[in-house]
């Protein structure tokens, strides 16, 4: 039996490295990491049955035994950090983009703050004056609640508890839609919230008939007014999208209602959330450990399902895989399985040959599946109320402040 | 609120009110890579509770100062992620910009052309009538 001698590929890195190594010129102490150390200090290997070396180095001494600094200094942060805007959507609320050379602590914290601790605008108070659709007030008002409002946080006041509304802290809609006897079923879409810049519209009931009419707001003037950004005729807050459905009216249903937003951050209630998701994940490495070739290249291939690698023609009928999207990959594992690209059936052939022979197939990996630690690919999914660039740069402001506060305490 | 010992000020806790991990994580990370620090952690003490514990061991200097070069050099290094992550953005949105006009362009000129043929085309219609 003649065992296929497998060809590794040699880096270029080796190569030069292997030309000019001479065992003379190593020095009496070891300097620099040595390469597997390098690999753990830098990569997550993902293994077939699970990932390892997952964790950073943080400790700054921790290579100090082969006189390597682990420590970051701003000067080599500043150096090797890196920002690659990947992909901005078509209406500019979806941004994908790459940071390269940060720690993972750090960049969490930045995902952290853009779910939890960026302001918006939200509604917090319904006032149902009339609702007779199926939908209960209360299910009513939490889906009033997650309307995505279109209002920049930074104008307007917290209301705190012993604030009365006014119009530095609140924006108030009102809704009035209705589904005439006789017609088809009616849906109630944001659409329909009409903004009120002069404040609420409800009288508040009281005992005594002589006094002003008190409304559920007291706005001492227009919004229009009192905000220049909001000055213009057509320049009006409205939700974010205008076809979000609200309810659904059957025939002579009705509601009628008027909704306070306030400001708020995503820790209180997930409705003030800025974002639908913020999320990043380390750039996915895929590397060839040896030359995969022909019926072996076509099984590698069918094993993939995000299509990470191609067939490379060598000529004469020679095939070759190629590691040609490795972002694509989601290190769903399928490449370092044992039995990679073939069908569940072979698990009983296999059975059979270690049977017969005794012994199970030799197992040859192909190929090596990793995670860069400081390449992170950041995606920012807005939910319409301000674009995800100004949202980034928002959180980063939001960590800053944090230290500021701390510095301040311990002065 | 720092808890330590009149004597040695090289070892501290600190708690933090109203932070969580996302400031404690950011600053352990920025304090391990001090190298005058021998020891950094932190935790929090009850989920119901909103503060964290920080431990700071220093190799001599007092922990204080140590904690709060950490969160000076964070924030720098927010600083300059924000000013590189501005940066990225405004060039990424000029070229996409250029883009544009760019493939406004190209497809202007593939109608121009294709109006110049049918134009030929029809012209050619009348000859041959």
């Amino acid at each position: 039996m003649t065992t296929k001698k497998e060809k590794r590929i040699v880096t270029e890195e080796e190569k030069t490295f292997a030309k000019n190594f001479n065992i003379m010129d190593l020095p009496d102490i070891p300097t620099g990491l040595p390469p597997h150390l390098q690999l753990q200090r830098t990569r997550v290997l993902c293994e077939e049955d699970a990932p390892i070396h997952t964790t950073s180095i943080a400790y700054s001494g921790a290579y100090n035994g082969v006189g390597v600094d682990n420590s970051v200094k701003l000067e080599n942060f500043s150096d090797n950090f890196k920002v690659d805007v990947i992909e901005l959507s078509k209406d500019g609320m979806e941004l994908t983009f790459d940071m390269i050379g940060i720690d993972a602590a750090i960049a969490n914290a930045f995902r952290r703050i853009l779910l939890a601790e960026l302001p918006t605008m939200a509604f917090e108070k319904v006032f149902i004056a009339n609702n007779t659709s199926i939908v209960q007030d209360e299910v009513l008002a939490q889906r009033m609640g997650l309307v995505p409002i279109a209002a920049d946080p930074k104008l307007f006041d917290y209301l705190s508890e012993n604030d009365q509304p006014n119009e530095k802290n609140t924006i108030v809609f009102k809704l009035h839609a209705k589904c005439a006897k006789g017609e088809g079923r009616k849906k109630v879409l944001t659409k329909e919230l009409i903004w009120l810049p002069n404040g609420s519209e409800l009288v508040k009931e009281s005992g005594d008939s002589n006094s002003k009419p008190k409304t559920y707001t007291s706005f001492s003037r227009s919004q229009k007014d009192s905000f220049p950004e909001f000055a213009a005729k057509d320049s009006n807050i409205s939700p974010s999208y205008p076809d979000i459905l609200i309810a659904k009216l059957g025939p002579g249903h009705e509601i009628e209602l008027e909704a306070h937003a306030v400001k708020g951050i995503g820790k209180t209630h997930a409705k003030w959330s800025p974002v639908a998701t913020a999320w990043y994940r380390m750039l996915p490495e895929v590397i060839l450990l040896r030359e995969v070739e022909d019926e072996d290249a076509e099984r590698l291939v069918k094993a993939c399902p995000q299509k990470v690698f191609d067939i490379e023609d060598m000529g004469n009928g020679r095939k070759r895989a190629r590691v040609a999207r490795p972002r694509e990959c989601t290190l769903c594992r399928q490449c370092v399985r044992k039995n990679y690209g073939e069908d569940r059936n072979k698990d009983e052939e296999e059975k059979e040959w270690i049977e017969n022979v005794g012994r199970e197939k030799e197992w040859v990996e192909n190929v090596a599946l990793r995670r860069v630690k400081n390449h992170f690919i950041f995606k920012i999914e807005s939910t319409g109320s301000m674009p995800p660039d100004v949202l980034f740069t928002e959180a980063v402001k939001i960590l800053e402040t944090k230290c500021e506060r701390v510095i301040a305490t311990l002065s | 609120m720092e808890h330590g010992s009149f004597t040695n000020d090289s070892h501290a806790s600190f708690t933090l009110a109203e932070e969580d991990h996302t400031l404690a994580n950011a600053v352990r990370f920025m304090l391990n890579q001090d190298p005058r620090v021998t020891l950094a952690g932190y935790s929090i003490p009850h989920p119901s509770l909103e503060c964290v514990n920080v431990r700071v061991q220093t190799t001599g200097d007092p922990a204080r100062e140590v904690l709060k070069d950490a969160c000076q050099e964070l924030m720098l290094m927010n600083r300059h992620v924000r000013s590189v992550f501005d940066k990225a953005v405004a060039e990424f949105k000029v070229k996409q910009a250029r883009l544009a006009t760019e493939e406004e362009k190209k497809t202007k000129a593939e109608e121009a052309e294709l109006k110049k043929q049918r134009d030929l085309l029809a012209s050619m219609d009348i000859e041959s009538d």
